[in-house]
C-alpha cells in the first residue's frame, strides 16, 4: 500500500517535473530550429549556444512588474492563465510513457509506465484539452480591450470547428482496437504488416490510418493555437490578441500552456499513431520520448513555413475540406473493420 | 470517503446552481452552470458511469458551455444594474405557492415510485463504453436512432434559418 502510494507519488513527480522542463527547453528548440531554417544563429549568449536561455528567460518573466489594467473584470483576469494552464498539464495523466519497468530491481513488482489507465481515455484526453479554450476565451472577454476580445472570440470559434475533425480522426483507431484506453491502442500496434504487400512496416495506424493522422496533426496545430492556425494571437491584427494585457508570470502561463499543450497533442499522436513506447531495442520511455520529440520538431518546421491563414480561409478549411475527409476515413474504416 | 465526496460535490452543484440565476452578468451565470456540470460529472464517476464522465465534460463542459460563453461575449451583454425584480408583494406569494406546489409534487411521486436501496456493487463492466454501446444498439435502438432523427431535423432547421436567401 505505502509502496503504491510512493510509486504513484513519484511518477505523477517525474511526468510534471518533465513536462516543465520539456516546456522551458521547448522555447530554447523552437528559436534554435527557427533560427537554423532561417540561417541565424538564434540564442547563443547564455550559457553554451544559449542553453540556459529558458533559466533565463524564467526569471526575467518573474521580476518583470505585474501589470493588473484597472477596468479588467479582476476574479476572471486573475483565473484565467490557471484555467489554460491546468488542463495542458492534467491531461497528460493517462498518457503511457514506457512498457512496465523494475527500476533495475529497485521495486518487487514491475511497475507500469502511465499515472492512470482509464478505460475511456481517449474521451478523457479530448474532454480535458477541449477545457482549455476557456482560459483563452475568459482572458479576452475580462481584459476589456477590443483586441483582446476579438482574440478570445476566434479561438473559441477556432477550437470548437477543429474539435470535431479532431475527435473523428481518432474513431477510424478506435474502431480497429476496439478500446478506449491508450495502453491497449498501443499494445494493438505490436508486431509487423507488410505495405501493399512489398514494404515491411511497423503495424502502427501512421500506416493503416494515413488520412486520420493527417488530419489529426492538422487539427492539433489548430488546437494548440500554433502557426499557420495562431489567429487569436496574430500580432500583426490584433497586437497579441487574448493574451495583450497581461504581463510577469500571468503571460508566462499561457506561454506554458500552449506548449504544454503541443507537448500532450504530439504525445497523444504518438500514442495513437506512431506506436506510443514501442520500438525494436532498448529502453521504451527513449522511444517515446523521440517520436513525441519528432512530432514537436514538426512544430516548428511548420511555423517556420506557413504563413497564417485567412479568418475565413480556416473557417472553409475546417468545415468544407477536413471535416468531410474525417467522416470519409470514418466510413472507410467501418467498411473495413466489418469486413474483417 | 464516497459518503463525503458525495456530499462535497452535490453541495457544490447546487450552491453553484443557485449562483447561476443570482448573478449580474449573464458571463458569471454561464460560468456557475459550467461548475454544476462539473460536479454532477464528478457524481457520474462515483456511480461508476465513466463513459457518461466523458460525454458530460466533452460536449456539455468542452462545447455547448463554449457556445453559450461565445454568444454572450458577441452580444456583448451588459452589466445588470437590478438583478431582483422590483419588491412586488404578489409576486413573492405566487412564487412561494409555486415552489411548495412542485415541492410537494416532487417529494410525492419520488417517495412513491423510488425506494432507497443499497445499490451493492455494480455489475461486472457496468458504465463501460462496450456495454453502453451493446446497450444502445439493443434494448434502446429504436429511441436511439429517433434521437439521430431529431437531432438532423434540429441541424437543418438551423440551416434553413441561417441562410437568408434560399431559392
Amino acid at each position: 500500500m505505502l509502496e503504491a502510494l510512493i510509486i504513484m507519488l513519484v511518477k505523477v513527480g517525474v511526468v510534471f517535473g518533465a513536462l516543465l522542463l520539456t516546456v522551458a527547453y521547448m522555447t530554447w528548440i523552437e528559436r534554435k530550429v527557427i533560427a537554423d531554417i532561417q540561417v541565424r544563429l538564434g540564442p547563443m549568449r547564455v550559457g553554451p549556444h544559449g542553453l540556459l536561455q529558458p533559466i533565463a528567460d524564467g526569471i526575467k518573466l518573474m521580476f518583470k512588474e505585474d501589470l493588473i489594467p484597472s477596468q479588467v473584470d479582476r476574479t476572471l483576469f486573475l483565473m484565467a492563465p490557471a484555467l489554460s494552464i491546468i488542463p495542458a498539464f492534467i491531461a497528460f495523466a493517462v498518457i503511457p510513457f514506457g512498457d512496465s519497468t523494475t527500476l533495475f530491481g529497485l521495486v518487487s513488482k514491475p511497475v507500469p509506465l502511465y499515472i492512470t489507465d482509464i478505460n475511456v481515455g481517449v474521451l478523457y484526453v479530448f474532454g480535458i484539452t477541449s477545457l482549455g479554450v476557456y482560459g483563452i476565451v475568459l482572458a479576452g472577454w475580462s481584459s476589456n480591450n477590443k483586441y483582446s476580445l476579438l482574440g478570445g472570440l476566434r479561438s473559441s470559434a477556432q477550437m470548437i470547428s477543429y474539435e470535431l475533425s479532431m475527435s473523428l480522426s481518432v474513431v477510424g483507431i478506435l474502431l480497429l482496437v476496439g478500446s478506449l484506453s491508450l495502453v491497449d491502442i498501443v499494445k494493438a500496434q505490436v508486431g509487423l504488416s507488410w505495405w501493399f504487400g512489398v514494404l515491411p512496416v511497423p503495424n502502427w495506424f501512421l500506416f493503416s490510418q494515413p488520412l486520420g493522422f493527417i488530419i489529426y496533426f492538422t487539427c492539433a496545430l489548430a488546437e494548440t493555437n500554433r502557426a499557420p492556425f495562431d489567429l487569436p494571437e496574430a500580432e500583426t491584427e490584433l497586437v497579441a490578441g487574448f493574451h495583450s494585457e497581461y504581463s510577469s508570470m500571468k503571460f508566462a502561463m499561457f506561454f506554458m500552456a500552449e506548449y504544454a499543450n503541443m507537448i500532450t497533442a504530439s504525445a497523444v499522436a504518438t500514442t495513437l499513431f506512431l506506436g506510443g513506447w514501442l520500438g525494436p531495442i532498448g529502453p521504451s520511455p527513449v522511444w517515446f520520448i523521440g517520436k513525441v520529440f519528432l512530432l514537436l520538431f514538426l512544430f516548428i518546421w511548420f511555423r517556420a513555413t506557413l504563413p497564417r491563414f485567412r479568418y475565413d480561409q480556416l473557417m472553409t478549411f475546417g468545415w468544407k475540406r477536413l471535416l468531410p475527409l474525417a467522416l470519409l476515413n470514418t466510413i472507410v474504416t467501418a467498411i473495413v473493420a466489418v469486413g474483417r | 470517503m464516497e459518503l463525503a465526496l458525495f456530499a462535497g460535490l452535490a453541495l457544490v452543484a447546487s450552491i453553484s446552481g443557485l449562483l447561476v440565476i443570482m448573478q449580474r452578468h449573464a458571463l458569471y451565470s454561464a460560468l456557475f452552470l459550467i461548475i454544476t456540470m462539473g460536479s454532477l460529472a464528478g457524481l457520474y464517476i462515483l456511480l461508476d458511469a465513466h463513459f457518461v464522465w466523458a460525454v458530460q465534460v466533452l460536449v456539455y463542459a468542452g462545447a455547448i458551455m463554449v457556445l453559450f460563453l461565445f454568444v454572450i461575449m458577441l452580444l456583448n451583454l451588459p452589466r445588470e444594474e437590478t438583478p431582483w425584480a422590483p419588491r412586488d408583494l404578489k409576486r413573492i406569494l405566487s412564487a412561494i405557492v409555486l415552489s411548495v406546489a412542485l415541492m410537494v409534487e416532487l417529494v410525492v411521486v419520488v417517495g412513491r415510485h423510488f425506494t432507497l436501496t443499497p445499490a451493492g456493487a455494480a455489475p461486472e463492466g457496468f458504465g463501460t463504453t462496450q456495454m453502453i454501446g451493446r446497450l444502445l444498439f439493443s434494448e434502446f435502438l429504436f429511441p436511439f436512432e429517433i434521437t439521430s432523427i431529431i437531432l438532423l431535423v434540429a441541424i437543418v432547421g438551423a440551416m434553413v434559418l441561417a441562410k437568408k436567401h434560399l431559392t
